[in-house]
């Protein structure tokens, strides 16, 4: 029989320290799948609101009924001589409608109120001279106002980014849990082993052997636990409503795409991470055997 | 192969011995008797570094017990092999497991047919496949002693090795001690069997150690 082998023998696999580690890594798995998830959504979504509203942008002529056709003529001859506006359209009463209806509900008489005329936006990838249109458009249409969303974008993409701040510190925060507890069920195997480490140091084993004994049990645990953590909390995100779906709330948290390859990273380095713990902890507890 | 100098030791309630020095070299066969309590099984434990002595300066198979490294004493252990009155096996491994242990811990090449041919020698070939705890004690004995031996130590250290065993089996233990101390080992024995002492000193040329009063010296020739 091979030193190998013998190391994967020389542990008990009884004892309650080992299920301490099967189960906790199993918990921070799944926690760290919804982190990860979590992260993942918030750097979709801050993508997906800062490319939606860059490259659009509105003008909004609020005019007496008089003068909003003509207002409405001298805006758009200015938008079509502007370098920078890929398309500029009117929108139409019932789009409009369609906007308010979401915060005023549907049955608000729109025709009697005093609305603004939208004109719609899309620009070039280099898009316009913002502060020569907004002069321009004052000069020449001093009605209109040109709005780039600016105002909506920026807290829509800080909350977007900080969300993702938020999701990775917790998944920082779950790992250096998982080591600690990984430590702790470590230092209770060999403080219960005591007999063991005795014997094999007795037959001449070094710290390194017996340390590889219990790391590699340890390590084992915390994938196969890790790994049926991240198994059940993949699936629970599967079972989440997805993007577009009928239920708006949660809609949309998870992975899309290759992203469904992250999770599958967790269980390795829980793995990894469950090595180094229990690495250090044993040479530490050893140094106190002789 | 073991050197004390003006070696001494102290429990927490006094010097057990001082002033010890003595020399185990190579081929070496010595017994160490003495009262119970007197610090046999402290003395085995300082030859193969389990303590360290509170003065003076043990060197194990030539290097200074105090300046080795974890692993240095780790490497001195695969050259000594150990019987230890309680035995001390891995309860969950098998006879035959336990008796490779001192080969496969230390990543040295194991014959399963050394490990077999050993156990037959001890008489447990029938139990290598035994856990531990189904062992009666003669056995364990003999197990430990077989663990002991598999690794050819140059210096065996036994303590009480025939406590449990009965005239016949301690008589062939002893022979098999006797030939590997004719193959180079330094053999060292802690027993108060007188009769074992005899026999061994009728095939071998051994020297009798005895710890009494705190000290240490060559017992007489009237054993």
């Amino acid at each position: 029989m091979s030193a190998r082998a013998i190391s994967s023998l020389v542990v008990p696999g009884r004892g309650q320290s080992v299920w301490l580690v099967t189960l906790s890594s199993a918990a921070m798995a799944f926690l760290a799948v919804f982190a990860l998830a979590l992260s993942v959504t918030s750097a979709r979504l801050a993508a997906t609101w800062s490319d939606a509203l860059a490259q659009t942008a509105t003008v909004r002529i609020s005019a007496p009924p008089e003068e909003m056709d003509s207002q409405t003529a001298l805006v758009l001859d200015v938008l079509r001589t502007t370098p920078g506006i890929a398309e500029a359209r009117v929108m139409v009463p019932e789009e409009q409608a369609a906007l308010l209806e979401a915060w005023l509900g549907p049955d608000l008489p729109l025709d009697a109120l005093p609305l603004p005329r939208l004109i719609e936006l899309t620009e070039t990838a280099e898009g316009p001279d913002r502060q020569g249109l907004r002069l321009r458009l004052a000069a020449e249409a001093p009605a209109a106002v040109y709005d780039d969303h600016t105002r909506w974008r920026r807290p829509l993409v800080q909350a977007a980014t900080r969300l993702q701040s938020f999701a990775l510190v917790s998944l920082v925060l779950i790992g250096a849990v998982t080591a600690a507890m990984i430590a702790l069920a470590a230092s209770a195997a060999l403080s219960s082993n005591g007999q063991v480490i005795r014997v094999l140091r007795l037959v001449g084993a070094r710290d390194r052997f017996i340390a590889l004994a219990f790391v590699r049990r340890i390590s084992r645990r915390a994938l196969y636990g890790s790994a049926a953590g991240t198994a059940v909390a993949m699936l629970a995100l599967l079972a989440l409503p997805q993007a577009g779906s009928a239920v708006p709330v949660l809609a949309g948290l998870g992975f899309q795409g290759w992203t469904w390859a992250l999770p599958l990273t967790i269980p390795p380095l829980t793995a990894i991470l469950a090595w180094a713990a229990s690495m250090a902890t044993a040479f530490r507890v050893l140094r106190g055997v002789t | 192969m073991i050197v004390f100098e003006d070696v001494s030791h102290d429990y927490g309630g006094g010097p057990l011995f001082r002033d010890v020095s003595v020399r185990l070299e190579q081929g070496s066969f010595h017994f160490l008797t003495g009262p119970s309590g007197a610090g046999k099984s402290t003395f085995l434990k300082l030859c193969y570094g389990e303590l360290l002595p509170s003065s003076g300066k043990v060197t194990l198979l030539n290097r200074d017990l105090r300046e080795m490294t974890r692993d240095q004493l780790a490497e001195t252990r695969e050259r000594i092999g150990v019987v230890h009155q309680d035995c001390q096996f891995l309860d969950h491994l098998t006879v035959e497991q336990n008796v490779g242990l001192p080969l496969t811990a230390t990543d040295r090449p194991l014959r399963e047919s050394d490990v077999s041919d050993l156990l037959g020698w001890v008489g447990l070939g029938a139990r290598a496949d035994a856990l531990p705890p189904t062992l009666s004690g003669g056995e364990r004995q003999r197990a430990a002693l077989a663990r002991a031996i598999i690794g050819a130590p140059n210096v065996l250290l036994a303590d009480e090795p025939t406590g449990n065993l009965d005239w016949e089996m301690s008589q062939r233990l002893m022979m098999l001690l006797i030939e590997l101390n004719r193959m180079g080992t330094a053999v060292l024995i802690a027993t108060h069997d007188l009769n074992l002492i005899r026999f061994a000193k009728a095939q071998v040329q051994a020297r009798v150690m005895r710890i009494s009063g705190r000290k240490l010296q060559l017992a007489g020739a009237e054993l």
